[in-house]
């Protein structure tokens, strides 16, 4: 065989692998429900979940507890289904964390807690401000 | 300021400056179309004469398009030096009080103007191009200005029966917004814009752009190039004029990048200079293609094989530069992203732009596919053709193992637009997930470039090799072997890089020695890769062995619910008190802003407010070493955004030091945190606050709590031991008149915190027989006191006293070390890429005038 063909292949080959670990390591977005099912199921695959923070009738987020340290900190969110669940997360609270509009959250559960590894807000930023204040 | 529109003034809109604007916006499209038009007349046509003139009116359109370009950039800098709120740029980018040299930035931090900046530097290019290749002017500018055509088609701002093409950076506020405010008053102009975000508020942030855009540009001239080589036939040619503009954007887009880093690492606060955010991946992706590119071409250059190969790449590099265009400015990447641009509604011209482009140049290739010369001939192992070539591979695939999961959120798109449902997300640790690849990748590169060099300069052949290669792999093991001893790396595939790294210093460096007086002019290479070598390792010691300071090691139990521990990273520092940390002690010394005109930092309270933000009245005399910078009264200007919170540091050497973290309180935009850092050769001491008081919080004060005490005698306030030292009448107090019955009885308490001792005055008043209660507050301590009475009989005086929380940050401390080498490294591998962009343009200078001077022989004997 052609040295060439070999060299081919050996590209290939990688490319191969490397599609296939993107699609291994790919994590998803789901929701509660199916995160707990994949908990109990076994896998403890990290998971993407998209939901709200928990709120009152005036807006106000609720459920919001911080450790007596304030370097961890418990929260209610609130998912695309509607269910509600406590997440831990062990880094104290973001600053425009009681702000934001939508959460995702990336973690897994532990027994009832759902435990996150990292949490990323949308915050109404002035990209989308659509009003003027006067 | 930014809310106060009290007054509503009368005043009448300015609409002038956008209709020029505007027009200047349309010439610029059509003049684009234009040039298209008549630099492909002037190329596809074949009489002389008429080709002549296609060339002048083709040139005159172009530099039309050009003053049209500049005109757009005049008019919107003018709307916004001037600060024209009725225009909506103005309004969302910039305000009143921004210094100038950030206006200047205002005008990327929105997607028009960002627009404005590559079409800019586009024209720029085709300028050069007109002025320096006669020969190629033709079809090159024919690509150049069809591609500022689609550009210039983004900015316009036209509707065409219900189809929006573009969105114009003049539209008034008025059109854009749809405020009650306009149907009452539709002259109303705001006082003030809504400002420039905070975070870009950095020098990188003047200069990051316009070089990655610059490199953008760049990154066409090699692809308008290979489209002219295709289009005219000419498969060999068009490599020697596009390879220094290659290396040319490999060096501009490269310290674009990096550029970028440098400024992640200087003001966002996640801990380093590189996040994988599917905005840098999009970026980095071209660039190693087009790096690649480089290499394939170099191979051309020098054994006429893989052309076919620097055809795919060059071509891949722009479409790569589309595509993520389309990435970053479509709104496709959602929540994957913290670069948010709006989305203009712009994707579907994004979508035709990115593919016109992919179809006319695939399907030019492959119609040209079978013309183009390959060479039949086996590239010899010991070839230098043959490693390059492996190299160029590595780096694809290096880059094709970002784009696969940086694109997952495209998939998505894709499998929704045909009504199926995808729920697959970006991997959960994507540091992790890139790194075990982008690893071995990189050992790949370090030893091909180490071994590559070899081959470049000589033939060679097994005996040669090894002989060549020996010494440099033998010096390499004991300086690797050195190295991870002294810095303790301790896993195999750190190992295996550190050594392959160090294997590509150490051999590049020995090319480097044995071009003696060449050395300036073809030591790019070699000084690249060193550069490269050193970034490697500089990216692995400093991530892989990044030391928590504030890193609470005793495994904390996370809750009852479950067993697992978890360590913190952060830590909280109470104002004044020392905290022990590794090797350090840290103690947080209160809030601290940045006074014009005064060295370092000056603390917050000993400032007053005055009616304007920008303006402070210091409250005691401002001294620095000794010298009086500001008196007592005087008006001083701040920046009311920037607190800065000072950390004092003392090392177990006795060394100290204070860092000044930064949080910037934006009213629109929440809190930014910016890091501060202590830099060594060897470390750096990178601080961040994670978490401060919300500013905005009203402070709650306890309830009152009354001590009756004597002199000297100690009491107990918000856990700090307070002591009255002594009381004494005095004569006037503030403002206030005493007259002959008054009476004002002033204390001296002292505060002992654990590490200052502070004072607090509290003033006893009668006065036309009330008694005044003035309370005195304590700043970060939480107290609030008020001297309440004096007790003649029992000696003693009542103060009553509110506490509240003392002020307080968290804080995390990262040491991250040998980060030193990666700044140097970035400076080689710039130093390597002008050095070599200067020998091959020199090359190509050299080798047009022989070509013209033999042509002009030529016709001399005709």
């Amino acid at each position: 065989m052609k040295r060439s063909y070999l060299f081919g292949l050996g590209i290939i080959a990688v490319a191969v692998i490397v599609i296939v670990s993107a699609i291994g390591d790919a994590s998803s977005y789901v929701t509660f429900s199916q995160a707990e099912a994949m908990a109990a199921a076994g896998k403890n695959k990290q998971i993407h979940v998209v939901g709200e923070l928990k709120k009152n009738e005036r807006g106000e987020p609720v459920g919001i507890e911080t450790s007596a340290d304030k370097l961890s900190f418990r929260f209610i969110m609130v998912d695309e289904e509607g269910r509600e669940q406590t997440v831990y997360y062990n880094e104290p609270i973001p600053a425009d964390f009681k702000r934001s509009e939508q959460v995702v959250i990336i973690g897994g559960f532990h027994d009832e807690l759902f435990l996150a590894d990292k949490i990323l807000m949308k915050c109404p930023s002035k990209y989308q401000e659509d009003e003027i204040k006067v | 300021m930014r809310c106060g529109w009290h007054q509503i003034k009368y005043q009448m809109i300015n609409t002038f400056v956008g209709d020029l604007g505007h027009l200047f916006v349309v010439l610029s499209f059509a003049f684009s179309l234009i040039a298209t038009y008549a630099y492909y007349q002037h190329t596809s046509t074949s009489n002389a004469d008429e080709k002549r003139q296609w060339r002048i009116f083709a040139r005159t359109t172009f530099y039309a398009h050009f003053a049209s370009i500049l005109g757009v950039i005049l008019a919107l800098f003018y709307i916004i030096y001037n600060h024209m709120f009725e225009y909506h740029y103005a309004y969302a980018h910039s305000e009143i009080n921004l210094p100038t040299h950030f206006m200047i930035s205002c005008f990327w931090e929105g997607q028009e103007g960002s627009f404005l900046l590559w079409m800019f530097w586009n024209a720029v290019l085709g300028i050069v191009i007109v002025n320096t290749n006669r020969f190629w002017e033709g079809p090159v500018m024919t690509v150049f200005s069809g591609v500022q055509a689609f550009l210039t088609s983004m900015i316009l701002g036209v509707v065409f029966f219900n189809l929006k093409i573009g969105s114009s950076p003049f539209i008034l506020l008025r059109d854009a917004m749809d405020a009650p405010i306009f149907d009452i008053d539709p002259n109303f102009v705001p006082e003030d814009g809504t400002g420039l975000n905070p975070i870009l508020q950095n020098i990188w942030m003047v200069i990051h752009p316009p070089t990655l855009f610059l490199g953008f540009s760049a990154t066409m001239v090699p692809f308008a190039y290979a489209i002219s080589g295709l289009w005219f036939k000419q498969y060999k040619e068009w490599i020697r004029p596009a390879l220094p503009w290659t290396l040319f954007a490999a060096a501009i887009l490269g310290a674009g990048i990096l550029m970028g880093a440098i400024w992640a690492y200087e003001t966002l606060s996640f801990g380093g200079y590189w996040n994988w955010d599917p905005v840098e991946n999009a970026i980095y992706v071209p660039w190693l293609v087009l790096v690649a590119s480089y290499h394939t071409m170099i191979i051309y250059k020098n054994s006429k094989t893989a052309l076919k190969t620097s055809f795919v790449l060059v071509i891949a590099t722009f479409i790569l530069i589309l595509y993520s265009t389309f990435l970053v400015r479509s709104g496709v990447l959602g929540e994957a992203s913290v670069h948010s641009f709006t989305d203009l509604g712009l994707s579907g011209q994004l979508l035709i732009y990115m593919f016109t482009f992919l179809i006319i140049s695939v399907a030019l290739l492959i119609y040209r596919w079978k013309d183009i010369p390959g060479s039949e001939k086996e590239a010899d192992t010991y070839s230098r053709e043959f490693w390059i070539f492996i190299g160029a591979a590595t780096l694809c695939l290096m880059g094709f193992q970002v784009l696969i999961p940086t694109s997952i959120p495209v998939y998505n798109a894709i499998i929704e637009a045909f009504g199926g449902i995808s729920n697959v997300a970006p991997p959960a640790n994507q540091e992790e997930f890139y790194s075990k690849f982008q690893l071995w990748f990189a050992v790949g590169v370090a030893l091909l470039s180490g071994t590559g060099q070899f081959f470049y300069w000589k033939k060679m052949d097994k005996e040669k090799l090894k002989k060549a290669i020996l010494t440099p792999a033998l010096v390499s093991l004991l300086v690797s072997s050195l190295l991870i001893v002294l810095l303790g790396v301790d896993k195999l595939p750190y190992i295996i890089l550190l050594t392959a790294a160090v294997f590509s210093i150490v051999a590049n460096s020995k090319i480097l020695f044995s071009f003696g007086k060449k050395v300036t002019r073809l030591s790019g290479g070699s000084i690249a890769h060193i550069g490269l070598a050193m970034m490697m390792i500089g990216i692995l010691i400093s991530s892989a062995y990044t030391n928590v300071i504030s890193e609470n090691d005793s495994g904390l139990l996370l809750s009852r619910e479950f067993n697992q521990r978890q360590n913190q990273e952060n830590k909280l520092l109470w104002l004044n008190e020392p905290t022990k940390m590794d090797r350090y002690e840290m103690t947080y010394k209160g809030m601290k802003m940045d006074v014009s005109g005064v060295p370092g930092y000056v603390d917050i309270h000993i400032l007053k407010n005055t009616d304007d933000p920008y303006y402070k009245i210091a409250g005691i005399d401002i001294i620095k070493d000794g010298k009086v910078y500001v008196k007592k009264g005087e008006r001083v200007r701040v920046q009311p955004e920037n607190i800065y919170y000072e950390v004092a540091y003392t090392t177990d050497k006795g060394e100290q030091f204070s860092l000044f973290p930064r949080a910037q309180v934006n009213p629109s935009m929440g809190l930014i945190v910016s890091p501060d850092t202590r830099n060594y050769l060897h470390k750096d001491v990178y601080t961040h606050l994670t978490s401060i008081p919300d500013p905005t919080e009203e402070e709650e004060w306890s309830d009152t709590e009354t001590f009756e005490v004597g002199i000297q005698e100690r009491f107990f306030i918000n856990d700090y031991v307070a002591v009255v030292e002594k009381v004494e009448r005095i004569d006037s107090f503030e403002d206030i008149e005493l007259g002959p019955g008054d009476i004002a009885v002033r204390a001296d308490v002292k505060v002992h915190g654990k590490l200052n001792e502070e004072l607090l005055q509290p003033v006893f008043i009668v006065k036309d027989n009330m008694v005044g209660r003035v309370p005195v507050v304590l700043p970060g301590y939480g107290i609030k006191m008020v001297f309440a009475g004096i007790n003649p009989e029992k000696n003693t005086f009542t103060f009553d006293v509110n506490t509240t929380q003392k002020d307080w940050i968290i804080m995390k401390a990262i040491e991250k070390p040998m980060i030193n080498l990666l700044w140097i490294g970035i400076v080689l591998l710039m130093v390597g890429f002008v050095i070599a962009t200067r020998r091959r343009y020199i090359e190509f200078i050299n080798e047009r005038d022989k070509d013209l001077q033999r042509k002009e022989k030529k016709s001399e004997l005709a």
